[in-house]
C-alpha cells in the first residue's frame, strides 16, 4: 500500500536534475524511455534518476512494512475464522511486498540493511497514512478497502513506469492488492449493512480516515519544480491531483451506495469538468505528520526498532564472514 | 465396530485438543507478523499460522458434524477452562529462540500425530490427516533448517537455542498428557494414543537435535507440564482469548 512519493527538490534549480550529465547519453536514455523501453539495473541512467528511484522504492517498501503494523494489531482480534484467515493472509502479503520492493531497490545498490537503518533512524520516509491509529475493527476494514484502493490507483500507474525491476514488482503487487480490496470491500459491506453498532462503527472509522485518505495522494504537484522531468523519465506517472481524482471517481459513489456519508459537505463531482471538487484537506497537518508529529510516528518506529534489535542475534548468526554482499540482478 | 458413547466422547476429546492446539498456536504464530528477525521469517510464521488456523477450522467442522456448535461459536465463545490446548502453545511468543523451539517441538509431534491418524477408522479425520501431513512437512522442514543453522551460526545463537530447548522441554512433554479415553480410542482403531505418539516423537526429535549439536534433557526424569488437556491453563490463555474474541463479543449474533 503506498501513496504518491514525496519528491524532494532540495531547493535546487529546475535544470539541476540533468546539469552534470553527458548530453549524448542523456538523449539516448530519454529516447529509450519515450519509445517505451524499460531501463534495467546495468543500463546507463542519470544520477538523479537513480536517486529518485531508490527513494521511491525504498519509501514504498517501508510503507508496506510499517503498514503491516496498524492492520496487524487486528489479526489477533478478527471476528471469526473467515476474517481471521483473510486478514492474516492480507498482512502477510504486505510484508511480502516489502521484501519484493527492497529487492527492487537493492538492484540500484542500496542494501536492505542500509534502508532499514535509514527507516528506524528516521532518515527515510514512509506513507503518512500509517501514522494514524487503527482504533476499531472497522478501521482495519476501511484501510483494507480504501487505502488499498488508493494504492492500486497509484501503483497501476507506476507499473507503467520506466524502471524494469520496479514495474515488475508492482505488477505482482497490484494483482495481490486487488484481492485486498475485495476483502476490504466485503468487510465494509458487512459492517454497513449489519447491526446499528456495526454501522456506527464503520461510519466513525470512515469519518476519521477521510482526511488521511485525501492526504494519501500527496499535495498538489504545482509546487514541485521537478515534476516535469520526472514525468518525462516515467519516474512519476501522474499528478497527485489526477490520482486523487481517479480515486474519488471510482470510490465515492461506492461509499455513498452503502448509505455511508463522508465528512465533507463540499464533496461533489463537477459534471462539466468531470473533476471532483472538495474541501482542500489541511496540508499543514500533512506536513506535521510527515515531519514526525503524527499520532503514531514514534510508536511505529519504536516497534520497528525493537523488532530490529530483538532479531539482531538471528541475523548475525546467519552472516558468513566469507560471503560478500551482491546486488540482486532484477 | 459400533461406537459407544465413550468412544464418541474420546473422539471429541481428541479432536478438541488437536483443534485447540492448532488454533492457539496459529494465533500465537500470527503475532510475529511485522515483528520477525528478518522479513522472510515474518512471512514464514504467517504462512504456518494460516495453515494452523485453517487446520483447526477443519477439525472444528468435524466436531460440528458430531453435534458440537459451529466453529465460530466454539472458537470464539469459550473460556480458558473449556479449552483443551497444551500449555506449550498458549505461552506468549517471547523471543525468536522460544518461538522457534516451540515450533520445532510442536510440529514434529503434529506431523507424527497426523501420520498416525492417516489410518484412523474415523473417515473425515483420516481425510484431513492425509491432507495436513502434506502441509506439516514444510513446517518441520522449516523448523529443522533453522534449528540447524542457528546451531552452526554463532556461540550466542547456539546458546540461546540450547537454553530454549532446556526451558521448553517439560512443556513439550505436556503435549502428551494422556486423556481419560486412551483405551477406548485404541480399541476402536481411532488413535494409538499419547504414549505411542510420545515415544515416536522422542525417537525423532532427540537424535535430530543431537545431530545438530544440541543436548536434550532426560525425558525419563523431566516432569511434564500437564493440565492443559484438562482445562487447567497458564495465566496467558485467558488474556489471549479475551483479545481474540474482543470484536466477536461486541455482538456474537452479528454477521462479521
Amino acid at each position: 500500500m503506498y501513496g504518491n512519493g514525496y519528491i524532494e527538490n532540495d531547493g535546487k534549480p529546475v535544470n539541476s536534475l540533468t546539469v552534470n550529465e553527458d548530453p549524448i547519453k542523456l538523449a539516448a536514455f530519454e529516447a529509450r524511455i519515450a519509445a517505451g523501453d524499460k531501463i534495467e539495473p546495468q543500463d546507463w541512467m542519470p544520477a538523479e534518476y537513480k536517486k529518485q528511484l531508490i527513494r521511491m522504492m525504498e519509501q514504498h517498501a517501508h510503507s508496506e512494512i510499517i503498514g503491516a503494523l496498524p492492520e496487524g494489531t487486528w489479526i489477533t482480534r478478527a471476528p471469526g475464522f473467515r476474517r481471521k484467515l483473510a486478514l492474516m493472509a492480507k498482512v502477510q502479503d504486505e510484508i511480502g511486498h516489502g521484501q519484493l520492493l527492497y529487492s527492487a531497490a537493492e538492484t540500484l545498490g542500496k542494501s536492505r540493511e542500509q534502508m532499514t537503518n535509514d527507516l528506524i533512524n528516521g532518515k527515510s520516509k514512509y506513507s503518512n497514512v500509517f501514522n494514524y491509529p487503527a482504533k476499531t475493527w472497522a478501521d482495519s476494514a476501511v484501510i483494507a478497502w480504501l487505502i488499498d484502493a488508493g494504492a492500486i490507483v497509484n501503483q497501476l500507474a507506476n507499473s507503467k513506469g520506466s524502471y524494469g525491476p520496479y514495474c515488475r514488482a508492482l505488477e505482482r503487487i497490484c494483482a495481490e492488492e486487488s484481492f485486498h480490496l475485495k476483502y476490504g470491500h466485503d468487510n465494509v459491506v458487512f459492517l454497513a449493512t449489519g447491526t446499528p453498532v456495526q454501522r456506527a462503527m464503520v461510519q466513525d472509522a470512515l469519518n476519521r480516515w477521510w482526511e488521511p485518505i485525501m492526504h494519501f495522494f500527496g499535495p498538489s504537484d504545482k509546487e514541485s519544480i521537478h515534476t516535469e522531468t520526472l514525468m518525462r523519465w516515467k519516474v512519476k506517472m501522474g499528478s497527485n491531483d489526477d490520482m486523487r481524482n481517479m480515486f474519488l471517481d471510482m470510490y465515492v459513489p461506492k461509499i455513498w451506495d452503502l448509505g455511508l456519508t463522508l465528512p465533507d459537505p463540499n464533496l461533489h463531482k463537477n459534471e462539466e469538468t468531470g473533476r471532483w471538487e472538495y474541501t482542500e484537506p489541511n496540508w499543514e497537518v500533512f506536513k506535521q505528520v510527515i515531519n514526525g508529529n503524527g499520532p503514531c510516528n514514534k510508536e511505529r518506529l519504536a516497534v520497528r526498532r525493537k523488532a530490529e534489535e530483538n532479531g539482531r542475534w538471528v541475523r548475525k548468526a546467519l552472516m558468513k564472514p566469507e560471503e560478500k554482499y551482491v546486488n540482486p540482478l532484477a | 465396530m459400533e461406537f459407544t458413547d465413550k468412544h464418541v466422547q474420546g473422539l471429541k476429546d481428541l479432536l478438541y485438543k488437536m483443534a485447540d492446539d492448532l488454533l492457539i498456536l496459529g494465533h500465537r504464530n500470527s503475532e510475529w507478523t511485522g515483528l520477525g528477525p528478518i522479513l522472510e521469517e515474518d512471512i514464514a510464521f504467517s504462512s504456518m499460522a494460516q495453515d494452523k488456523v485453517g487446520q483447526s477450522l477443519a477439525i472444528y467442522e468435524i466436531l460440528n458434524q458430531l453435534g458440537e456448535s459451529d466453529p465460530d461459536t466454539v472458537a470464539f465463545t469459550r473460556n480458558a477452562n473449556q479449552f483443551h490446548c497444551s500449555k506449550l502453545v498458549e505461552l506468549p511468543i517471547g523471543e525468536y529462540d522460544f518461538s522457534l523451539v516451540r515450533h520445532f517441538f510442536y510440529d514434529h509431534a503434529d506431523a507424527i500425530r497426523f501420520e498416525m491418524l492417516a489410518t484412523t477408522v474415523v473417515e473425515p479425520l483420516q481425510m484431513v490427516a492425509k491432507k495436513f501431513k502434506g502441509e506439516i512437512k514444510y513446517h518441520t522442514m522449516h523448523a529443522d533448517v533453522w534449528m540447524k543453522q542457528l546451531a552452526e551460526g554463532s556461540d550466542e545463537s547456539k546458546m540461546r537455542i540450547q537454553n530454549a530447548i532446556n526451558e521448553t522441554f517439560a512443556l513439550a512433554l505436556g503435549m502428551f498428557e494422556p486423556s481419560d479415553f486412551e483405551a477406548e480410542l485404541q480399541e476402536a482403531g481411532i488413535f494409538d494414543g499419547e504414549f505411542v505418539l510420545r515415544e515416536k516423537w522422542l525417537n525423532k526429535v532427540v537424535p535430530l537435535l543431537e545431530s545438530f549439536g544440541y543436548s536434550v534433557p532426560d525425558a525419563t526424569t523431566t516432569i511434564p507440564e500437564f493440565g492443559g488437556r484438562k482445562g487447567q491453563h497458564t495465566e496467558y490463555l485467558q488474556p489471549l482469548l479475551d483479545e481474540m474474541t474482543e470484536v466477536f463479543a461486541i455482538d456474537p449474533g452479528a454477521d462479521w
